[in-house]
């Protein structure tokens, strides 16, 4: 099935891509909103599956409003044939012929039905890439074991199917994220046993212009506090998991405080007891087809390799904008208004005429980004976290790959940067494709070679010729153009 | 500042080919150092998929060089490392290669090219269409017929190239990445030394194993070896049980190879890997050095692959890359010393065949530098047969 070519084609239908389409719509020009979930949102707006159950949106969604409001005015856009959503549309590879892209699309809501649909081959004159971004996790011993889930992994089944993953719950790793997970699962029936933050929020207090700014994320932060609160939930601050244990399923972790350094207490450790531990260090962007079209990247301050875009959200590519997570991590307000202004500007360059002035949203996201980055530096990953995994720790769990296993590559095989560990010993060579352990691998192996991290070694474990896997039998079908 | 030092021989490249040269050289008590201006097997050897095969070849000084090659991966298989074997270290797999024909045309050329290789020592066993399932229950059904070459060989390239350079390292050889060649030490034609921009080390032999970049660095010498890049992708599965147990390829690859067309040509190769993932190439094409993902490329590996083993169509590929295989105008390697630069040496150019040539080359290397008889003539592989011209 293949269409006439649309204007633009937005890829991803959360915050980002939701304002994008609506603002390019809106302006006058044709849309195409490929998404690979089933209902609009992405991982942030998330509703459940018809028949998961009973749901009140403001009991887990933030701006549940804006959520409506967009999806409502892009509805009448479509009715009026300016704007087509295609659900469960996974993108797996974009081409450029004659001034217009391809978007190859693997069609099902889950990977095991794609082959029960042909592909889908979407054209478009230009591209807006809103592909959000995941979990960025850690090794720790016991990490693989049943139970151990990452946030957003929890979040979304909450979310996506109303399942509290668990009776009684660890919430780990870093981040404001943490929280918002915390009280889900408390809200809806779960013991929060703890939440384990490695760092502490009073280093906000060192950037105080920056936090004015975005005064608002203060109140939200404080509306989790309160419902934390409420439900007798501890914050431990400066604390980390540093192991998981239980015979053939998790039964509880290992809690110690930091030092400065971020370095475990010995004899701080206690254990908790727990059937679920949700554990999030961050996110990171999804990439894939950002760096398949040559996009230029480079790394945030949280370590995450990220696409370079100018004032209008446009890459260095012409006729690719980003917005969203890919372009620096920042939450769905800054994903917002960058969807916004990458939608106006895809417009402008079809020649259509804004229907807003995109002015303020440029000083929002002025303001959103200094606290984003704010964010990152006071929700850092320690170092120490790093530098002290184990050599038994597994860190490529696909391929069982052992953090000693890395090392060893480097030390007798004369591996001296991540790629080549990579092709050496398997990291991310399996099924997730470096997802899961591939930012742990990248910094390991550096940090093991007597460096940081650089943004060569993350594209290393970025870049995915084949974004999403699909099966032999479609890309052998895959038409001419 | 830069600092000086000597050895015997230099070796430019720390890929499979000067991995081997290394061992040889480093086995026979030469000093050896080995620069490499990125990480070790970052080039070619990091992007192949580790064929170490006589049934490709014809008769004549490529397959000369692939039997004392496969002898030498057998004999080195077995050489005790770090408690276990050399062989299973680098994932090296007496596997096979079925070579299969679609149509009896094919069969034909096919069974009259293994009848020739027979005479220089090739088992090449014919498998009439009945019983190709007994070798690969999966195969497709309409296939004519197919031969058998038992001594076809796997490895895991990147593995073996480092493991090579680890025992050589292990002899006294050092190795140092990361720094790039600038320039030759020169004494008149003679070249006597390499230059970085953190040293110069003078040599009595400088040792070009750059593959793909070897023209570079032969013209920074002065001299010309017309060395080109032919991209190739390779598609990865998701894993999968062993369903495919030898090296399987349409007989179609020997005239694919030998080809000097520059347009996309594909020529289907499928075969398993330890990891449980299944490795497909062989695409060949002539696009200088464009990493762009080439979609009817992938499109065509898919469709031969399928062809080959219709149950793939629903297996999943997770992964493509490519790599950029080192071609000579007459798809020989170029290797011996170069009489237009004394001193200078090569071991480059092998195409697509690098990774199982690499240690009868690095064989040859090291009997020519410590002035032994060669296994087997050089002279077809000479450096300076491409014409005596000085590059720009």
């Amino acid at each position: 099935m293949n269409q006439d070519a649309f204007d633009v084609a937005v890829v991803g239908a959360g915050p980002a891509g939701l304002a994008a389409a609506l603002a390019a719509a809106e302006s006058g020009v044709t849309v195409a909103l490929i998404d690979a979930g089933v209902g609009p949102g992405g991982q942030y707006w998330r509703s459940p599956a018809p028949g998961a159950g009973t749901f009140k949106p403001n009991t887990l969604h933030h701006s549940w409003r804006r959520f409506t409001d967009t999806t409502t005015r892009l509805s009448a856009l479509a009715s009026a044939g300016r704007a087509v959503r295609f659900a469960g549309h996974h993108v797996w590879s974009i081409a450029q012929a004659d001034d217009r892209w391809s978007l190859h699309c693997n069609v099902g809501a889950e990977p095991r039905q794609r082959d029960a649909q042909p592909p889908v081959t979407i054209h478009a004159r230009r591209l807006v890439l809103a592909t959000g971004a995941y979990d960025r996790q850690l090794p720790f011993p016991g990490w693989d074991l049943p139970g151990v889930m990452t946030a957003g992994g929890v979040q979304s089944l909450l979310k996506g199917h109303l399942v509290v993953a668990g009776e009684t719950v660890v919430v780990a790793g870093t981040g404001p994220f943490l929280l918002p997970v915390a009280v889900g699962l408390a809200r809806y029936g779960a013991r929060v046993a703890a939440v384990i933050e490695a760092n502490t929020p009073l280093a906000f207090t060192r950037s105080p212009r920056a936090v004015f700014g975005a005064i608002n994320k203060l109140g939200e932060a404080a509306t989790y506090g309160v419902a934390l609160l409420r439900h007798r939930v501890a914050v431990r601050h400066r604390h980390a998991v540093i192991r998981a244990f239980g015979n053939d399923r998790l039964e509880g972790v290992v809690v110690a405080r930091l030092d400065r350094d971020g370095r475990p207490l010995a004899d701080t450790e206690r254990s908790v007891a727990c059937d679920l531990l949700a554990v999030g260090w961050g996110f990171t962007p999804q990439l894939e087809l950002h760096l398949q079209l040559g996009c230029a990247t480079r790394m945030d301050v949280d370590s995450s390799l990220i696409v370079d875009v100018d004032d209008n959200q446009q890459t260095t590519v012409e006729g690719v904008w980003a917005a969203g997570e890919s372009t620096g991590v920042g939450g769905a307000d800054l994903a917002s208004v960058e969807g916004m202004i990458a939608g106006y500007a895809v417009a402008r360059s079809l020649d259509a005429t804004p229907v807003r002035n995109d002015v303020p949203l440029r000083r929002r996201r002025g303001a959103l980004r200094e606290f984003a980055t704010v964010m990152h530096r006071v929700y850092s990953i320690p170092d120490a976290l790093l530098d002290d995994v184990d050599d038994e720790t597994l860190v490529c769990r696909c391929e069982e790959v052992t953090a000693g296993s890395l090392r060893r590559a480097v030390d007798e095989l004369g591996a001296t940067d991540p790629r080549t560990v990579k092709l050496l010993v398997r990291p991310g060579m399996g099924w997730c494709q470096g997802r899961v352990c591939g930012f742990a691998t990248v910094c390991l192996t550096a940090r093991h070679t007597g460096r940081a991290a650089v943004d060569s070694d993350m594209r290393a474990f970025a870049d995915r010729p084949i974004a999403t896997p699909t099966p032999l039998g479609s890309l052998a079908r895959l038409a001419d153009d | 500042m830069t600092t000086t030092a000597s050895a015997d021989l230099v070796v430019i490249g720390a890929g499979i080919v000067g991995a081997a040269c290394a061992y040889y050289a480093a086995r026979e008590g030469l000093s050896v150092t080995v620069i490499e201006r990125g990480p070790i097997v970052s080039g070619t050897t990091g992007a192949g998929e580790g064929n170490i095969l006589v049934s490709d070849k014809e008769p004549g000084p490529e397959l000369d060089l692939a039997l004392l090659s496969n002898r030498q991966w057998r004999e080195l298989s077995d050489l005790p490392l770090d408690g276990r074997t050399f062989g299973s270290a680098v994932e090296l797999e007496f596997k096979g290669g079925l070579v299969v024909a679609s149509s009896d045309t094919i069969l034909n050329s096919l069974e009259r090219l293994a009848r020739e290789q027979r005479a220089f020592g090739i088992e090449a066993v014919a498998v009439p269409r009945h019983e190709l399932r007994e070798h690969e229950p999966h195969l497709a059904d309409d296939l004519a017929g197919g031969c058998l070459y038992p001594q076809d060989l796997q490895v895991q390239p990147m593995l073996a190239a480092a493991h090579l350079l680890r025992l050589a390292r292990l002899s006294g050889t050092s190795v140092l990445p990361h720094e790039p060649v600038t320039g030759y030490l020169r004494r008149g034609d003679r070249v006597t030394g390499v230059r970085t921009p953190r040293r110069e080390i003078s040599a009595g032999a400088v040792l070009n194993a750059t593959g793909t970049w070897a023209g570079e660095l032969a013209g920074l010498a002065g001299v010309r070896v017309p060395v080109a890049p032919r991209r190739g992708f390779i598609l990865v599965t998701e894993p999968l049980p062993p369903l495919i147990r030898r090296k399987v390829y349409f007989a179609d690859y020997v005239a694919d190879v030998a080809s000097d067309s520059a347009a996309l040509q594909t020529s289907t190769v499928v075969e398993g890997t330890r990891a449980g993932t299944v490795l497909i190439g062989a695409s060949r094409e002539r696009v200088g050095f464009d990493r762009t993902i080439s979609l009817p490329a992938l499109r065509q590996l898919a469709a031969g692959a399928v062809g080959l083993f219709p149950m793939l169509g629903d297996v999943a590929v997770m992964r493509a890359y490519r790599g950029f295989r080192p071609y000579c105008p007459d798809h020989l390697p170029v290797i011996g010393p170069d009489p237009r630069a004394p001193g200078l040496y090569h071991a480059c150019g092998h195409e697509g065949a690098g990774i199982g040539l690499s240690l009868g080359t690095g064989r040859l290397i090291a009997q020519t530098l410590i002035g032994a008889p060669p296994d087997i003539d050089l002279h077809p592989f000479r450096p300076d047969r491409f014409g005596t011209e000085v590059a720009a």
